[in-house]
């Protein structure tokens, strides 16, 4: 495995945190976030990243939801990797999500460690960072900070919310808590609760931190030693959920690293044990330890239907925000069935709802990568959205 | 919107009955399509007559089509999931030139008048005269212009004749409010004709079904 010089990849990770390069909306202390765990946070700081130009009437705007390890760097090369942003197959000029037509904002969520306050932001009351003092988040806590910062924006209402897997729970939430601020709605590969499954691996991912002797109850930040060990283990197990048996089996096989037979050791011998590490190392040196357990805590903790009195139907009742909910065939960890319970849901509630359910062999990272069936489903359903909310179509009449 | 000046509905002579179909939707309803294809009705009901339409759509071309037209279609299977939807979600249900394809009909038939107070069915009459003819002179499963897939790979696999779905609909309890024959230039045949007459020379036939009670 490659080292990380982990006081080097925790400064940069940290200064993130307090300094994002990125724009930052920071509210003052008479302006909490009031969290779902009976905290009110403050002050509280919003890292986020804008594209494209608000309309004079601000009706062109799209809210981007990140996933667990996303970012707001979702069509800009990324200040830790150098690497593109993370959806720029879906977001940017001429693409889906239109640069050129839609005013795009993505903000870090809250628990995040990229600049919105979070476990590794410096807490001003101690001066230290919060650690395992900041409250426990919610998804509900993330989608209240992102209406904060649309509010601040001056945007009524967004022409739509659009993210996968933990960014689709952010949509199915502002479209239960908002109904009228979200004309149209994009949930991906996502589920309206987390499964006990996938309760399950988010465990394991955590157990996998606390049990690195650097995590040091949280408070890796007072040894300058961080929990790289624990955290790219967790990463390990993680990414072996977001793709399915095929894309691994087609992708690595059986195929040995740099060697033509196995070395009876326990060295990366095979291809697919190399690519788990580099995913492990690359990911130790973007993210913090303990955002990760607060955001996968946060993921184990959504179940939207829970506070509708155990009726997802009726967190959807009445609203008038149109639906477009996409799933994958090989997406094991958010499968269709879950996708389809968000639909019966929607129907019950009488809304007006789009579903398909794509054919791809790369399981649950597919709404990530290059599928073209998911662009020509968005980029449709977008354009039907926009004629019926009156914005300029992409011939440029309305 | 460059889509719309093309001709919108250039419907070919075999899908005539759609323009039928939509002849027996009341403007301004609620409207599911079950089997939209790619969302020539539901656009025809929407624009012409101000409906509020659904649809479900097996294909996943099917479904992309449509939601690319901005229509509201959900990936979904007419045989398995219509029992997803609460009663009375809509006032009119439609299933057009797919009830012979589906592997419970007479299921697919209640689920339809549980969910809309109406129904509107169309199928291909296996009672016509040139189907009759062939299976009768030439002994072979019959292949027309209007159905022209072999019996080992046609989806069709519950043909009946106006006369059988008659018979049906009296199973489940529903009642005829109107019924129209095309015949093979899909024109409709005269409504006074006797039904024995639609039963041979009727090519296809639309009902519009309500609910008993």
């Amino acid at each position: 495995m490659t080292e990380i010089d982990p006081l080097r990849a925790g400064h940069a990770a940290w200064c993130e945190a307090d300094a994002p390069h990125s724009l930052v909306l920071r509210l003052p202390a008479d302006q909490p976030l009031l969290m779902d765990a009976g905290v009110a946070l403050a002050p509280l700081n919003i890292a986020y990243q804008t594209y494209g130009v608000l309309n004079a009437d601000k009706s062109n705007a799209i809210l981007v939801c990140h996933a667990l390890t996303g970012d707001q760097h979702v069509a800009n090369v990324h200040p830790l990797t150098g690497k593109p942003g993370w959806w720029e197959t879906m977001v940017g000029p001429g693409k889906p999500v239109d640069t050129d037509r839609y005013f795009i904002i993505c903000s870090n969520v809250v628990g995040g460690c990229l600049g919105t306050t979070g476990p590794a932001s410096t807490n001003p009351a101690t001066g230290q960072p919060y650690g395992l003092t900041m409250p426990m988040v919610t998804i509900r806590d993330m989608v209240r900070a992102q209406a904060m910062l649309v509010d601040h924006l001056g945007i009524d209402q967004l022409f739509c919310a659009i993210g996968g897997s933990m960014g689709g729970m952010q949509v199915l939430q502002w479209a239960a808590t908002y109904p009228e601020r979200v004309f149209s709605a994009i949930p991906i590969a996502t589920a309206a609760r987390h499964s006990s499954q996938n309760i399950a691996f988010h465990e394991v991912g955590r157990q996998a931190v606390m049990a690195d002797p650097e995590w040091a109850a949280g408070r890796y930040f007072e040894t300058g030693r961080l929990p790289t060990k624990g955290l790219a283990v967790a990463r390990m197990a993680a990414h072996i959920t977001y793709l399915s048996d095929e894309a691994l089996h087609r992708k690595f096989g059986r195929k040995f690293q740099n060697k033509t037979a196995p070395t009876f050791s326990f060295d990366a011998d095979f291809q697919i044990e190399s690519y788990l590490r580099h995913q492990g190392s690359t990911f130790v040196e973007r993210f913090d330890a303990n955002s990760y357990l607060y955001l996968t805590r946060a993921m184990d903790y959504f179940d939207l239907a829970a506070d509708y009195e155990g009726s997802l139907a009726r967190a959807f009742q009445h609203t008038k925000t149109r639906f477009c909910v996409a799933s994958f065939t090989s997406d094991w960890l958010f499968p269709t069935a879950a996708s389809r319970s968000i639909v019966h849901a929607l129907n019950a509630g009488g809304a007006s709802v789009s579903f398909v359910e794509i054919e791809t062999d790369k399981g649950h990272d597919a709404f990530l990568l290059d599928v073209p069936e998911l662009f020509a489903t968005t980029s449709g359903f977008l354009e039907g959205a926009a004629r019926a909310r009156g914005l300029k179509t992409a011939k440029g009449t309305s | 919107m460059t889509e719309r000046s093309a001709p919108l509905f250039a419907l070919d002579t075999a899908r005539v009955d759609l323009l039928v179909v939509a002849g027996m939707v009341a403007p301004n309803t609620r409207v599911l399509d079950i089997g939209c294809g790619d969302g020539t009705l539901l656009r025809l009901l929407a624009e012409e007559r101000g409906v509020d339409a659904r649809g479900i759509e097996l294909s996943q071309r099917g479904v992309n089509d449509c939601v690319a037209k901005g229509l509201s279609v959900i990936q979904g299977d007419a045989d398995t999931d219509l029992i997803d939807y609460p009663d009375d979600s809509f006032d009119y249900v439609i299933l057009s030139q797919t009830l012979q394809a589906t592997r419970n009909p007479r299921r697919v038939l209640e689920q339809m008048l549980r969910i809309g107070r109406r129904a509107i069915v169309s199928f291909p009459n296996f009672g016509y005269w040139r189907i009759r003819g062939q299976l009768m002179f030439r002994g072979r499963m019959p292949i027309t212009e209007n159905l022209p897939i072999p019996w080992y790979e046609t989806p069709n696999i519950h043909f009946c004749t106006i006369r059988d779905f008659r018979a049906l609909v009296d199973e489940v309890d529903a009642q005829i409010e109107r019924a129209v024959a095309l015949d093979n230039s899909g024109a409709p045949m005269r409504v006074n004709a006797p039904w024995w007459v639609w039963n041979l020379f009727g090519e296809q036939a639309v009902f519009l079904l309500e609910r008993q009670s």
